[in-house]
């Protein structure tokens, strides 16, 4: 196979911009594309839909979100879980204040009700950094989290104080409650997926993406070329807070159905997201798609392979998992802060070159 | 020597005066930049010249004093305003953005021109694109001009020191400023480098008619180059003319040689 951009000449502005330059890049992301849209659908299973696809197709759309913040725009934030939820339960008061709404719609909106909220609590980043604003975003996860359990108007007065999504169809399929079909939910949130990891990369490729990342990398500098530094950082805690809102309404609604918030949307969520960007690769779209199918593999490998491969208790297992986790995020931020997507993309330009290096 | 002096200056500072705390790092001075020249501003270290760049592009606000720009006295404004109204600059330090590359380093100085909203943004749409690819020829022309093809998609972190203030330059320069402000353009480059620097600066100032304020320890860059030349010693202004007014000027000589007058 050659992996070639010889004899693939760039004559326009745009040909160079695109997302895959090579050829044989672009290829691979159709098949991938076909794969997901017209194979998987197929053959998925209840097991499939909820251990691995599923988890993996929300926790891609979280974690796009938090790299537009964190790994773009350089604005830490510990607050991920807390979104989360404010976009779960906008659904969960969407649906049930207005049953004719699309649930495509109800999702949407989630987003969009969250972006609100990002704002809202994005404003301390007008005045703090670093550190501090990553306490700032810790605090709004704790407040959030406690708003939802303390005020009986968002779970809509139910006894359990939990939130159930009620049954939703899009084109007369069911989408949501126990007996949407595995292939309906993934392909629900596989559509939503794709639109979103598009049009993040459309943001980040243009003005939109080059105003945060000069935030990121020198604020004084970017504001003295006329970037206007509020703006920049609110519009990231805008985007980034829709995606995680949207990430919020599908977990809940699409993904686990019923929600209780401090179980579903606790601070280890935050953190597990943050892992997610830096071993896939800060301020990296493919990256934010690898550290979540890295995080939800994992788990189920050693549990495959552990638990029931060696028989290993499973206790044991989740522990070395934790091990395995912590030691790799230690690993990526010392030796290689874009995770795994820098590795594949050198690998790609040792290929690239091979066999002859230079 | 061209002569500017019958043309309006395009910046007029008077009586700036800026304290950090005890620190007097301003001390009422007053000179005026004129459209089209090359104005030098020198003086030992510590002197106030990078404070009065900081003031002239609104990054430290001047307790005392009034800059009149293009003829109005210029009110409070936030440094990316003040971008907006035709001024760029270089930094002592190199402040480039270490993880993009050449190319997005010089396309986020084209920041202020650009207009299309985030949606057409989000959806890669109406101007988006077209707006990309326009500017995109604009940077590749200032990319042709510091001859910096072959880095066009490195990341800047990883240029050498010489290159990355040339970036530097072309990110200012893709703002197309008014007036560019460069602090200390050839800090720490070899001879070559910086007849190289001399030489886009000139060009820049010919071919663009670009008003350049500048800071430069070598005085042999200065002579060469700058129209006229501010002399600041202590946070004030010890001397200020033609560079041939400047170096037979007898403070200026003294604050070089250190010497003081009783
Ligand atoms: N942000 C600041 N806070 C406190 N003091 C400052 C600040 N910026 C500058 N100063 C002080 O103001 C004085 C002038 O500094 P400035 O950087 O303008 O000098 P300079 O002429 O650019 O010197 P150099 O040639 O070393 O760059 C110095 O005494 C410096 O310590
Ligand atoms: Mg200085």
């Amino acid at each position: 196979m050659f992996y070639r951009e010889a004899g693939d000449f760039k004559t326009s502005y745009s040909d160079d911009g695109q997302t895959f330059p090579i050829a044989f890049d672009r290829w691979r992301y159709y098949a991938v594309m076909a794969v997901a849209f017209l194979v998987i659908p197929f053959l998925i299973n209840d097991y499939w839909e909820k251990s691995i696809l599923m988890p993996f197709l929300v926790w891609s759309t979280v974690a796009i979100g938090l790299n537009i913040l964190t790994g773009y725009c350089g604005q830490l934030s510990l607050g991920t879980g807390g979104f989360m939820a404010v976009g779960a339960y906008a659904s969960y008061k969407l649906m049930t204040a207005f049953p004719e709404l699309n649930i495509f719609f109800v999702v949407l909106l989630s987003g969009g009700i969250t972006a609100l909220v990002g704002v809202l609590f994005g404003l301390p980043s007008m005045r703090i950094k670093g550190f501090y604003l990553a306490v700032a975003t810790l605090a709004a996860q704790f407040f959030l989290v406690w708003l939802f359990n303390k005020v009986p108007w968002f779970y809509n007065y139910s006894a359990s104080g939990q939130i159930t999504a009620p049954e939703r169809s899009v084109f007369g399929i069911l989408v949501t409650g126990p007996n949407a079909a595995p292939w309906a939910t993934y392909l629900f949130a596989l559509v939503i997926l794709t639109g979103l990891a598009w049009v993040a990369r459309n943001l980040t490729r243009g003005r939109v993406g080059r105003s945060w990342m000069a935030i990121r990398d020198m604020d004084i500098a970017a504001e003295i070329i006329g970037v206007n530094p509020l703006a920049t950082k609110l519009s990231a805690f805008a985007v980034s807070s829709f995606y995680i809102g949207v990430g919020g309404a599908l977990f809940f609604s699409v993904y686990l159905g019923a929600a209780e918030v401090g179980e579903a949307f606790g601070i280890d969520k935050s953190f597990l997201v943050l892992f997610m960007i830096i071993i896939g690769g800060l301020g990296s779209i493919f990256g934010s798609f690898a550290g979540a199918a890295f995080m939800v593999l994992l788990p189920v490998l050693l549990k495959n392979v552990l638990v029931g491969g060696l028989g290993w208790p499973t206790d044991l297992a989740a522990h070395l998992q934790m091990l395995i986790v912590g030691g790799l995020i230690v690993l990526f931020l010392i030796l290689e802060p874009h995770g795994l997507a820098q590795l594949w993309r050198i690998a790609k330009e040792k290929l690239r070159l091979w066999p002859f290096p230079h | 020597m061209r002569d500017t002096a019958t043309v309006e200056p395009m910046l007029d500072i008077r009586n700036i005066t800026l304290r950090f705390g005890g620190v007097v790092a301003i001390r009422d001075i007053s000179f005026d930049i004129r459209q089209g020249e090359i104005r030098a501003i020198i003086g030992p270290n510590g002197a106030g010249k990078s404070s009065m760049l900081n003031v002239i592009n609104g990054f430290y606000h001047p307790q005392e004093g009034e800059i009149w720009f293009r003829g109005k006295r210029r009110g409070p404004m936030r440094p990316h305003e003040i971008a907006r109204q035709g001024l760029a600059r270089t930094f002592q330090n190199i402040a480039l953005f270490k993880g993009m590359t050449t190319l997005d380093n010089i396309m986020t100085g084209r920041m202020t021109r650009m207009r299309s909203s985030m949606l057409e943004q989000a959806l890669w749409w109406g101007r988006a694109e077209r707006e990309e690819n326009a500017h995109r020829e604009k940077v590749e022309r200032i990319i042709d001009f510091l001859e910096i093809q072959s880095i066009r998609k490195t990341p800047v972190g990883r240029l050498p020191y010489g290159l990355q203030k040339r970036v530097e330059l072309g990110r200012a320069l893709a703002a197309e400023p008014e007036l560019l402000l460069l602090d200390e353009p050839m800090a720490g480059m070899n001879v070559e480098e910086k007849e190289d620097m001399s030489r886009f600066i000139l060009d820049v100032n010919d071919e663009f008619g670009t008003t350049i304020a500048l800071i430069e320890h070598d005085m042999g860059v200065v002579m060469d180059i700058s129209d006229r030349v501010v002399v600041l010693d202590y946070g004030r202004k010890i001397g200020d003319g033609t560079p041939d007014e400047v170096r037979n000027n007898p403070d200026v000589i003294d604050a070089y040689l250190g010497v003081s007058h009783d």
